[in-house]
């Protein structure tokens, strides 16, 4: 078992020997790991190789069969979803997951949810702080349309955005709900090239505003750009770790993606393009 | 509400606060005054289901019972203890809200439709033991001797003054579900409708806000109960059966689910076709029930008023393509 402790003194993240078993099936076969707080992380990996299992196990979608992952010093493996959002976790889904017949801005207010207290007995009787309440979820989420390039299409279904602004819609959502960790699964899957560095510069300011971010991501020019540390998913467990420019170097890396057969030549980049 | 939307909404309150009147003077349909008491009780009961089915997507068999567990919750305090009828119809609420919190957090932990499960069993319980309680409920003979309402110390009696107060209920019913969907609250209930997963990963917290969805509508089906104690004055388990909750769930499915409109449309539209046109039917009533079903599946599964707002939509936008 390959193991990476790459210990950082402030990790946002810690994963302890997590485990994931389908009946025979095991998708992840002991993973440890630390994610250093406000940096960009990137997994990557061959299809199968059990990357969304693994944002679905840190995002509480999942519960890991074995294994400890702690988020901001708790341990959070056998948390609800909604719970770990309320901790400060938000996420992306590789299948868009808008909610495609409310407005773009009702989608973002919705992810001011968790940051808002009025229950069912305040809003049916709009007491005065429950409108006050839902004035500044509308500016908020406002605010985060701005900040992603949405404020125009506030208005539309956000069923009828073309698919690279629903990818965008979902990381503002997510954004709308203050995380201090974010994960997106797989944005620049059916972008094309100007959307995905488009989301390259929205993946770098998102960071600049203190937010780490985790990419699961297939496309090596947008993972190589917006990455301090990549790890290499291989068969459910880590094969490698580390800056963009030595996994590139990587020999086993190289041999994971392109087989025995595929022996780089001489001078030629290999990680270059999509996987 | 924009001024668009105020304008049909106090077109309609006009025609309803003018109704009994419009009535009156005709004798062959002046008693629609009395059925349309009946409509609006029944109107309590589909807005709260109409909330669980629209936007928590769970459908309860049980409506029937916390109508009955409000009524006879009434009948029982007011008539054997002689509790004053305002006070005892919060007790059947609270009555009523505990009950659902009990069937609905074990059965909405669970995903699907184990509450549609649950509610169907609770509603058979339900109904036997207003059966068999003889001591209680009178049995199969039901319960008389049941107060009326007064208000101010003077006593309703006139079925206008019935009207009024119901549909004063109604109203009030309406105006707090639509409040609660244009809300955070509703936002998640549709967000929950729409994308569930997705919504649980903006912390959402679903089997929550399905127990409290549920938890409302059996308090309004309670308060149903309880005015319907008070104005028809005799109880039998009969108006409380599994038939009962499948016809509120008829009228929500007709009218449309997913608005609030369509719960009032669908009952009032049902309760005539029930107390009024179909009579003639007799026995065969249920037969009509059906074909009514089956037709609204088939030709307008999202019900007949969402069915005419979209075409209303569709005029004003090809009206609007041909102006420019």
């Amino acid at each position: 078992m390959v193991s990476f402790d790459a210990r950082s003194k402030d990790p946002i993240l810690t994963l302890q020997d997590v485990h994931m078993r389908f009946g025979g099936v095991t998708a992840l076969k002991g993973i440890h790991y630390q994610v250093p707080r406000g940096i960009v992380q990137s997994i990557i990996g061959p299809n199968g190789a059990g990357k969304t299992t693994l944002l679905n196990c840190i995002s509480g979608v999942l519960h890991p069969s074995e294994g400890v992952i702690s988020f901001l010093g708790r341990s959070v493996e056998s948390e609800p979803p909604h719970r770990i959002a309320a901790l400060g976790m938000s996420r992306t889904f590789q299948h868009v997951a808008l909610f495609p017949r409310m407005s773009v801005l009702e989608n973002v207010m919705v992810g001011r949810h968790v940051r808002t207290r009025s229950g069912f007995w305040a809003v049916g009787l709009r007491t005065p702080t429950m409108r006050r309440e839902e004035a500044a979820i509308g500016r908020e989420a406002k605010a985060w349309l701005d900040f992603v390039g949405l404020a125009d299409a506030a208005h539309l279904e956000a069923g009828a955005l073309p698919l690279g602004k629903q990818k965008i819609l979902e990381i503002a959502r997510a954004l709308a709900t203050d995380p201090a960790l974010l994960l997106l699964d797989e944005p620049a899957g059916g972008l094309n090239a100007r959307e995905t560095e488009e989301l390259g510069e929205l993946i770098q300011r998102i960071q600049a505003r203190g937010i780490t971010v985790i990419l699961v991501e297939h496309d090596m020019n947008l993972v190589m750009s917006v990455s301090e540390r990549i790890l290499v998913l291989y068969y459910g467990q880590p094969l490698a770790s580390g800056a963009p420019d030595e996994i590139k170097e990587d020999p086993q890396v190289i041999q994971a993606y392109l087989g025995d057969e595929w022996a780089p030549e001489e001078g030629k980049p290999i990680m270059n393009g999509r996987f | 509400m924009s001024p668009r939307k105020l304008v049909p909404i106090g077109v309609f309150a006009a025609f309803m606060a003018a109704f009994p009147w419009i009535v009156a003077p005709f004798e062959s349909v002046s008693h629609y005054t009395d059925v349309m008491v009946f409509a609006g009780i029944f109107c309590l009961v589909t807005i709260g289901l109409s909330l669980l089915m629209g936007f928590a997507g769970q459908i309860s068999l049980a409506q029937a019972a916390f109508f009955g567990i409000g009524a006879y919750v009434s009948a029982i305090l007011t008539g054997r203890f002689g509790w004053n009828p305002w006070a005892a119809m919060p007790a059947g609420a609270v009555v009523c809200a505990a009950v659902a919190w009990i069937v609905g957090v074990p059965a909405l932990r669970l995903k699907g439709h184990y509450l549609a499960m649950a509610t169907l069993g609770f509603g058979v319980i339900v109904h036997i033991i207003l059966n068999e309680e003889v001591e209680w409920t009178g049995g199969p003979s039901g319960m008389v001797d049941i107060p009326g309402l007064s208000i101010a110390g003077t006593p309703l009696l006139s079925e206008t003054a019935w009207y009024y107060l119901v549909w004063t209920f109604v109203a009030a019913a309406l105006l707090f579900s639509y409040h609660v969907l244009h809300s955070r609250v509703g936002r998640a209930l549709r967000a929950i409708h729409e994308e569930e997963k997705a919504a649980e990963a903006m912390g959402v917290p679903v089997a929550s806000y399905k127990v409290q969805v549920f938890v409302y509508s059996a308090v309004l089906a309670s308060l149903a109960g309880s005015l319907y104690t008070h104005y028809v004055t005799f109880l039998t388990p009969s108006s409380f059966d599994l038939m009962w909750s499948i016809r509120f769930v008829l009228m929500v499915v007709v009218g449309g689910m997913q608005s609030l409109w369509g719960a009032l449309l669908g009952t009032v539209f049902l309760t005539f076709v029930g107390n009024e046109w179909l009579q003639v039917f007799a026995d065969f009533e249920v037969l009509v029930y059906g074909a009514i079903l089956l037709l609204v599946v088939l030709w307008v599964p999202q019900g007949l008023v969402v069915w005419m707002q979209e075409r209303l939509r569709l005029r004003r936008a090809a009206d609007l393509s041909r102006s420019e």
